[in-house]
């Protein structure tokens, strides 16, 4: 008697809701036939808008259906006063709301606000900033949302120092947010323009230091976090100069590096100019014969770069038969990718990830940035510290392993780049390192001898051909399987490729260019095993004298 | 008559309208049980109610003016005994778990601008008009006290806006506990309430209202100058005027009594653990969507005299200035370590859990913190239980907020009547101010058969289930001593740590100022939990019981707050009223062995922890005693998917289904605030916190992993 509750059964609730399914389907089809028709017929009225918003309301990733629209719009604002359109474009916006409430990613819709927001007549920018609040208060990584935000903030002149704090709230809810942390990098220079990027020691910079070790120390696994922090700590990439000059008699040539991969169009050789010649890192100029091959004259070369409106000397004093002009290397900050201003920064900084991988003993994060923090401070100190961290990384992240060798190939190669400047020798050494690949050999330009024996190279690169000044290379017990690099190499006149992976007689075509070579040594390399190598190779190499020998075990 | 009666046979009849019962209620009436659900007050929830202030004094009154047998006819009703039968007398006295009853008002009778509104006419009239009034109607309850402001008034203006007390005890608890303990009395050497015990109820507030303003309280301590007490600090005519010229005017005795309606003034304190039993119970039967809630928003700690915030998620580890960025990670990292067993811990079994975090080398601040505020335990908590808490405590943590904890808007008293709104929607009926004389029992099975009702009609039934308090107290099985909360309630003029936000839900640890001592659990609510009137903050305190609730209250009161009795306590908020009384701890109630038929369940009343596992717990297994095979709070179905019978409504379910209960039953005992709850809540936010409880609901396994990542949606 008291109206027991009665429930509809299964497949009541079913049947119900298939016939929901079915009506929908059924006015959905209906209206999207009626909005083609319309726009075929080229019809931009009112109904067509009632039509696409109900349309749009449902399914707000109809992209032809939102053309339609703007279709429409366009056309109206060129027949109704401005009044109006202030109203259609702001109710335009409210509907677009209910559509990201649909579908707070939906491209369609954002691509609509964007574009109607910046035809509304009179917009209201601190409603659609409200609006993105909301928005990424619900998903504080919706991208879409990100993107309008910075058109509304541009259009809007929010200022800079606002835009800061907003970060700071985002990041204060969630750190774990690359688009607060990446919009913060790029707010920070704009506040503080008188130090570039990164800020200065200034209160601004110590209080970001202080921020990124409160993410990091709480969560070490958060990658977002450090890699601010090594925005932080990094420093302006090397301006583009000039940083060495060459000039042989023997081959009358000039040799100038760069500092960074340029593409030069101009630039000027006092006295004589010629033919220019690109490479990414140095620039090969071979001069007129005769121009400066007597030996008992005297020369003053300048290379202007007139792009950058910077030029560099070179004197070939009589009776030398080389010069150069250059920039030491010794100079750390070549190397590091932090900067060095602000050392005792950097130093503080070390003892805090110290300290917390003390605490966090096999965290990559903390391990990589000491490293990096170390090279900074200095290389050459904290090499034995640099290479265990290496190896700490390669265990705890295997995945990553090739990285992590590539990098220190990369670090162990500036170290003893640094050790050759302070000994003022032209021979770089590099045996026994466990090197993976070959980098900063711009610096070797006025190396004679190189020895990168027993490591675990497999290739020697094309900018091998920078080293225009080597003599012998001795790479015996690598796994070289490619010598492209070994091109056009004017002094070469030794290889030494014991126990390597060459296979085929092309591998040593590039040989072929470089005239002096006249030893090379082959011996435990699959080629040898091949018939009628022996006549092959003299063949290929005529110049090369003890080639029996290289060929005997 | 004829009309009102019930009908005479029901499946399961329950008296008391708490948790534990209305829980009971709703889950039986969902499978098909015909209930019928009694409670002897005129508002639902019993010791788990929210009261208006002025629905709370009156409640004041009721247990101060003594525990007076209800004026009920001794009927004999043994006529409707049948064969077989004996009948068992259920308490008819109100033997409420309330003692030691003590109020104190520290703010000025009125606003000076409000004097002579208060003195018009119209006021007057008003109270004298509703001075007929009747038992806990909240209404008839602004009389007193509004009238004892207008005849004191004059008095009010000579004392310059002094600060008085307001003191009321229980005259026959207390009592009792002098005989029991001499301490007690020493600690209430004031008690100008004992001579009360005689006079009538009406005449006895006016009393009451006189006492508070003579202050024989803090005459009478002065007298003694006894030391324990901090109230020897009282107000000196030369001190008290300079100390009551706040910065900010003070919020009057007058403007509490009139927006007394904002308040929902809880009995019980406790909160909502977010993956706790009751907030899984709400969710898996739908009565969620009969309440909205609010994140507690803060964790804080006092330590060194001050309040502190505990991080405890990760977003308040990030941002927080205590921590120096070593105890960030060792925070974090025991946090996230912890959740799984370890060797080590194993090693603690049954050792303290302050050794085990002792030894993780966490230093003095996280220790506190974990000990304290997120384990809430105390220092010989042994291990497995202080791991199991902090596990509780951080499984709930990011559910739906950067705390564990959520509390329901319009106070906790809303929860039973959720259930209750449940079990009526399922065809249950609702009787207020109404109880059971006896129940008839079946002498050869044992068995209760039926029980006749307080206005003699005899009702048959197959279970009965009883809130402990309808037990008489010679049928308990205890020579087990009852152990007691101590509660204050106060209404204080600011956060007790002051932030961006002035709507803050903190939850604050007190550990024990000495070893031995109760830890404090203080939780503050602010206007926006609808719970107290703008510019005013509501905090409850509860302690497992030591001595009376103001002995174990009152120094940490005196100590975080501004009271006449603080010293030096610039920049703490003021208390602006406080009440203090001590309650029964139903955990320690024996729900067994009672010498009732097999056929009877007895409910505890509310425990002293801070959630509701205890309640829900009590619940769903005398559930499954009524009921072994079925299942306890289905999903309840949509409203859309109900079909009603042709004569009834054909409205969606909700408010109608409520009102048939009501209806049938009486109507008029509504429960405190709630009319006023479903209007202003707005339906939106009601939705949005049902849909939000379903999204995590699915998303179950992720969140845990993003836990503090995300902030309230």
């Amino acid at each position: 008697q008291h109206g027991r509750v009665k429930i509809k059964s299964t497949a009541q609730q079913e049947e119900e809701k298939r016939k929901e399914r079915e009506k929908k389907l059924k006015i959905y089809v209906a209206a999207r036939d009626a909005c083609f028709s319309k726009r075929r017929e080229g019809v931009w009225d009112d109904e067509a808008l009632q039509l696409t918003q109900q349309l749009l309301s449902s399914n707000p990733d109809f992209a032809t259906l939102w053309n339609y629209r703007r279709e429409i719009l366009l056309h109206l604002e060129t027949v109704r006063e401005e009044d109006e359109l202030q109203k259609i474009y702001e109710a335009e916006l409210s509907f677009l709301e209910s559509c990201l409430k649909m579908n707070p990613k939906s491209y369609g819709s954002w691509h609509h606000r964007g574009w109607v927001s910046a035809r509304l007549p009179r917009p209201d920018w601190a409603r659609e900033l409200s609006l993105c609040d909301r928005c990424l208060s619900l998903d504080d990584r919706n991208f879409h949302c990100w993107d309008y935000r910075r058109m509304v903030v541009k259009m809007s002149g929010v200022p800079v120092d606002q835009e800061l704090q907003f970060t700071d709230r985002l990041i204060g809810s969630n750190f774990s947010n690359y688009s607060s942390w990446h919009y913060r990098s790029t707010l920070l220079p704009l506040l503080h323009p008188e130090s570039p990027e990164p800020p200065s020691p200034c209160q601004q910079l110590l209080k970001e230091y202080e921020l990124v070790q409160n993410a990091f120390f709480t969560d070490p696994n958060d990658q977002s976090a450090w890699f601010y922090y090594r925005w932080l700590l990094g420093r302006a990439e090397r301006e583009e100069m000039i940083s060495c000059v060459y000039v042989s008699r023997e081959e009358e040539r000039v040799v100038v590096a760069f500092s960074r991969p340029v593409n030069v169009s101009a630039f000027t050789l006092i006295h004589i100019w010629n033919f220019v010649h690109f490479l990414t890192w140095t620039q090969i100029c071979d001069l007129p014969p005769g121009t400066i091959s007597d030996i008992t004259n005297e020369h003053n070369l300048t290379v202007h770069w007139t792009e950058k409106h910077t030029h560099r000397d070179c004197a070939l004093y009589t009776g030398r038969n080389e010069s150069w002009c250059r920039d030491s290397a010794t100079d750390q900050e070549l190397f590091s990718e932090l900067s060095v201003e602000k050392t005792s920064v950097l130093q503080s900084e070390l003892q805090s990830c110290n300290q917390l991988q003390e605490l966090e003993p096999l965290n990559k994060w903390c391990l990589l940035t000491i490293i990096l923090l170390m090279r900074a401070l200095d290389p050459l100190g904290y090499e034995k510290e640099t290479l265990a961290h290496f190896q700490t990384l390669k265990e705890v992240d295997s995945m990553r392993s090739a990285y992590y060798s590539d990098l220190c190939s990369k670090f162990m190669i500036e170290n003893t780049i640094l050790k050759m400047e302070y000994a003022e020798v032209r021979v770089f050494s590099i045996s026994d390192k466990k090197l993976t690949t070959l980098c900063h050999l711009d610096q070797l330009l006025l190396v004679t001898h190189i020895n990168l024996s027993s490591n675990l190279l497999q290739r020697l690169p094309p900018q091998f051909a920078m080293l225009q000044c080597l003599e012998v290379l001795e790479a015996d017990n690598n796994c070289i399987e490619n010598l492209e690099g070994l091109y056009h190499l004017p002094k070469l006149e030794e290889v030494y490729l014991k126990n390597n992976k060459i296979s085929k007689l092309a591998d040593l075509q590039p040989l072929v260019s470089c005239p002096k070579l006249k030893h090379l040594d082959l011996r435990g390399n699959p080629i040898t095993e091949t018939t009628n190598i022996q006549s092959e190779l003299a063949e290929l190499l005529p110049s090369v004298t003890d080639l029996l020998k290289s060929l005997i075990h | 008559m004829a009309s009102e009666d019930l009908p005479s046979e029901f499946d399961v009849v329950i008296l008391g309208t708490g948790l534990a019962e209305s829980v009971v209620a709703a889950a039986c009436a969902r499978v098909g049980q015909r209930v019928l659900h009694l409670d002897r007050k005129s508002y639902y929830a019993g010791s788990w109610a929210s009261f208006t202030f002025n629905g709370l004094l009156s409640w004041i009154q009721e247990h101060t003016a003594g525990s007076q047998p209800e004026t009920e006819e001794l009927h004999d009703w043994s006529n409707l005994l049948e064969d077989g039968e004996e009948m068992i007398c259920l308490s008819n006295t109100n033997s409420a778990p309330f003692s030691n009853v003590q109020v104190y008002c520290y703010t000025s009778e009125k606003d000076e601008e409000e004097e002579d509104e208060a003195r018009s006419p119209e006021a007057l009239n008003t109270t004298e008009e509703e001075g007929g009034r009747g038992g806990g109607d909240e209404d008839g309850v602004t009389e007193p006290a509004e009238s004892h402001t207008a005849e004191l008034k004059e008095e009010e203006e000579e004392e310059g806006g002094e600060r008085r007390q307001e003191g009321a005890a229980d005259a026959q608890e207390e009592e009792r506990e002098e005989e029991q303990e001499e301490e007690q009395v020493e600690a209430f050497p004031s008690r100008p309430q004992v001579s009360w015990g005689d006079r009538g109820p009406h005449q006895l507030q006016k009393t009451c209202g006189l006492n508070i303003l003579h202050c024989p309280i803090t005459q009478a301590i002065q007298t003694e100058g006894e030391g324990p007490e901090p109230e020897s600090g009282q107000p000196r005519p030369s001190a008290a005027p300079s100390q009551s010229e706040p910065v900010k005017k003070k919020i009057s005795y007058a403007q509490l009594l009139k927006e007394g309606r904002r308040f929902n003034i809880d009995l019980v304190s406790k909160l909502m653990y977010s993956r706790g039993s009751l907030v899984d119970l709400l969710i898996k039967s739908n009565v969620s969507r009969y309440a909205e809630f609010k994140n507690v928003t803060r964790i804080l700690t006092y330590r060194h005299g001050n309040v502190e915030q505990v991080p405890c998620s990760r977003a308040d580890v990030f941002a927080s200035r205590q921590l120096s960025v070593v105890e960030k990670r060792k925070l974090m990292r025991f946090l996230t370590s912890c959740l799984e067993e370890t060797q080590e811990e194993q090693a603690f079994a049954g050792r303290p859990y302050l050794e085990f975090l002792r030894d993780q080398q966490l230093g003095d601040n996280l220790q506190h913190f974990l000990l304290h505020s997120i384990a809430m335990a105390t220092e010989d908590t042994p291990t497995e239980e202080g791991l199991a808490s902090t596990r509780h405590f951080l499984r709930c943590l990011g559910r739906y907020g950067n705390t564990p904890f959520l509390f329901p808007l319009y106070g906790l008293g809303e929860i039973p009547q959720c259930f209750c709104r449940m079990c009526a929607v399922f065809g249950g009926i609702y009787c207020l101010r109404h109880s059971v004389h006896s129940l008839l029992v079946h002498k050869d099975t044992n068995r209760c058969k039926a029980v006749i009702d307080s206005r003699g009609q005899r009702i048959s039934c197959s279970h009965v289930v009883v809130e402990d308090g309808y037990v008489e107290a010679a049928r308990k099985p205890t020579a087990t001593p009852t152990r007691f909360l101590s509660r204050a309630v106060l209404i204080t003029d600011g956060s007790v740590l002051s932030s961006e936000s002035d709507q803050q839900v903190s939850l604050v640890t007190v550990p024990p100022s000495e070893a031995g001592g109760p830890s404090v659990r203080l939780v503050e609510l602010c206007p926006s939990t609808m719970t107290c009137m703008p510019g005013t903050y509501l905090v409850h305190l509860t302690c497992q019981s030591v001595s009376s609730a103001y002995q174990d209250l009152s120094p940490v009161v005196t100590r975080m707050f501004r009271t006449p009795e603080s010293h030096d306590q610039e920049g703490r908020p003021s208390v602006l009223w406080c009440l203090y009384f001590n309650m029964a701890d139903g955990s320690a109630v024996e729900v067994e062995g009672h010498d009732l038929p097999s056929n009877v369940y007895v409910c505890s009343g509310p425990d002293g922890g801070l959630g509701h596992q205890h309640a829900i717990g009590q619940a769903e297994a005398i559930f499954h005693k009524i009921l072994p095979e079925d299942e306890f709070c289905p999903p309840a179905p949509n409203p859309e998917d109900i079909i009603y019978d042709g004569e009834t409504c054909t409205s969606p379910l909700g408010e109608e289904g409520e009102e048939r209960g009501e209806e049938e039953g009486e109507g008029e005992g509504e429960g405190a605030g709630e009319e006023e709850g479903e209007g202003e809540g707005g339906e939106k936010e009601e939705k949005e916190q049902e849909e939000e409880e379903e999204e995590e609901e699915e998303r179950d396994g992720e969140v845990q992993e993003k836990q503090s990542l995300k902030s309230e949606e």
